[in-house]
């Protein structure tokens, strides 16, 4: 595969205490695409999408080995900042975790964090776009101060989304992030990710494997802790290179 | 394992495709013992069973469709599915080229044949030959018997035109046969064409094991 990786890892391992969860993976993916990574349960797909912006730093007796290199630089390095690395690296997880807070201050609320508030207009008008970019501003725009609880929870996930591109982050990690909707609205956030994809480089771990296929350019299969294979989706779906991709996906285990 | 099911259709889908084949080999097998004996009631029992072909394909492809609609298959089970659906389109046309032949039959009448025949038979023995390695290679999933099966096509080719060759001058000679020797040159490409599906259904097969579609054979007709 020809193309300048958006994230490569280099050697990566990653262990809970003893217990080694990510074993010498080694990964480019492209940006400005959309890459699935897929497994069973436990082989290590969330773990790796967390390594993307250090969540598993909040987690303790953790560690890590090996390199994460985004736009050059290795992200593990100890004087990483991290704060302005996962404002790079939006995440958004599998329930839509909206604060108890109306739209307008979910959206806000990252604005003021990193300190890109420049008035109540550019924050208007960041608020705007954010809504606008996944298709909530037409149903949302005269209900700004209503609590995003009472959002259903597609918008409540596409209000989680928006509040991660009001950020301007270059890549954005989905955790299973349609496991919570119902199919029509899974859907509708696969055309989102769609459109997304022309500015960000999405990366989502999913158990949903014909979510994969559907949404994705680039999958990616691990098994205990490894990156089994990685490939067009097209081929990985058609004719994959391994025998365990191939079990897997036809769901001959897992 | 998971899927059992699944796979327990799979498999059953592979078997309905053999026994379709079998029937396209009787069908062949008995469309040229008619024409041998210009035996046109065997003939006319001929062109009406082409229908019970017929119905198998649409059988096996209705079979397909399902599976395809509620099982997602993917990787060689999506291959597979997809290399069936084609093999029966095959297979299918194949029963039509032994129906052709019992009509060619039925309008030769009862005016003697031009000549025995010898090498149309040897030309469906070498085609219902083919078919039963596709068939075979098929259910082995073997890439490199379904590639050799394709040369064996040149051989039917070069028959073929050794009988139209040997028609051609018939009827040059004596105009007299024109119609006769017709029928039997059209009887001959018949058994051509069936064996040209049979390079098909190869390429399917190899398709269905390596995942890459590869012309193997271009035929001369």
């Amino acid at each position: 595969m020809e193309f300048i990786p958006k994230i490569e890892t280099v050697g990566l391992n990653f262990y809970y205490g003893d217990f080694l969860a990510l074993q010498d993976v080694n990964i480019k993916i492209p940006g400005q695409n959309i890459t699935s990574i897929i497994g069973p349960s436990g082989c290590g797909k969330s773990t790796l999408l967390r390594c993307f912006n250090r969540m598993n730093d909040l987690i303790e007796h953790t560690r890590v080995e090996g390199k994460i290199v985004m736009n050059g630089r290795n992200i593990l390095e100890p004087d990483m900042d991290l704060i302005s690395l996962r404002k790079r690296v939006g995440m958004v997880f599998q329930r839509p975790n909206v604060f108890d807070l109306s739209i307008y201050n979910n959206l806000e609320f990252g604005l003021r964090i990193h300190r890109m508030l420049n008035g109540k207009e550019e924050v208007m008008e960041a608020v705007r776009q954010g809504l606008e970019h996944v298709g909530l501003w037409g149903e949302l725009k005269d209900k700004l101060r209503k609590n995003a609880r009472a959002l259903t929870l597609e918008q409540q996930q596409r209000l989680c989304i928006a509040r991660v591109l009001i950020l301007k982050p270059g890549i954005i990690l989905f955790d299973e992030p349609c496991s919570a909707l119902d199919p029509v609205s899974t859907l509708k956030i696969e055309d989102l990710l769609r459109v997304l994809k022309q500015e960000y480089t999405l990366v989502i771990v999913t158990h949903n494997m014909q979510q994969a296929a559907r949404v994705s350019d680039y999958t990616g299969f691990m098994y205990l802790g490894q990156l089994i294979e990685f490939g067009r989706t097209k081929q990985v779906f058609t004719n994959p290179g391994e025998k365990l991709t191939e079990n897997y996906i036809s769901g001959r285990f897992g | 394992m998971v899927r059992e099911n699944f796979i327990k259709y799979i498999k059953e889908l592979e078997k309905e495709v053999t026994e379709m084949g079998e029937m396209v080999v009787a069908a062949i097998s008995r469309s040229v013992e008619a024409l041998k004996a210009l035996d046109a009631i065997e003939a006319k029992r001929i062109i009406a069973d082409d229908t019970l072909i017929n119905r198998r394909r649409w059988d096996i492809e209705e079979k397909c469709i399902n599976l395809i609609a509620t099982q997602q298959p993917v990787a060689s089970d999506l291959r597979e599915i997809l290399a069936i659906l084609c093999i029966v389109t095959d297979l299918e046309r194949m029963g039509d080229y032994a129906e052709g032949i019992g009509k060619i039959v039925v309008m030769h009448g009862s005016e003697p044949l031009l000549k025995p025949l010898v090498d149309i038979p040897r030309m469906a023995d070498k085609a219902v030959g083919m078919l039963r390695k596709s068939l075979d290679a098929f259910l082995r999933r073997d890439a490199q018997a379904a590639m050799a099966i394709n040369s064996e096509d040149d051989q039917v080719d070069l028959l073929y035109e050794q009988v139209s060759g040997e028609l051609l001058t018939c009827m040059i000679k004596n105009p007299q046969t024109i119609s006769r020797a017709t029928y039997l040159i059209w009887a001959a490409h018949n058994l051509e064409r069936f064996a040209d599906h049979v390079t098909n259904i190869c390429e399917r097969i190899i398709f269905l094991v390596t995942g890459t579609m590869t012309e193997v054979n271009v035929s001369r007709y």
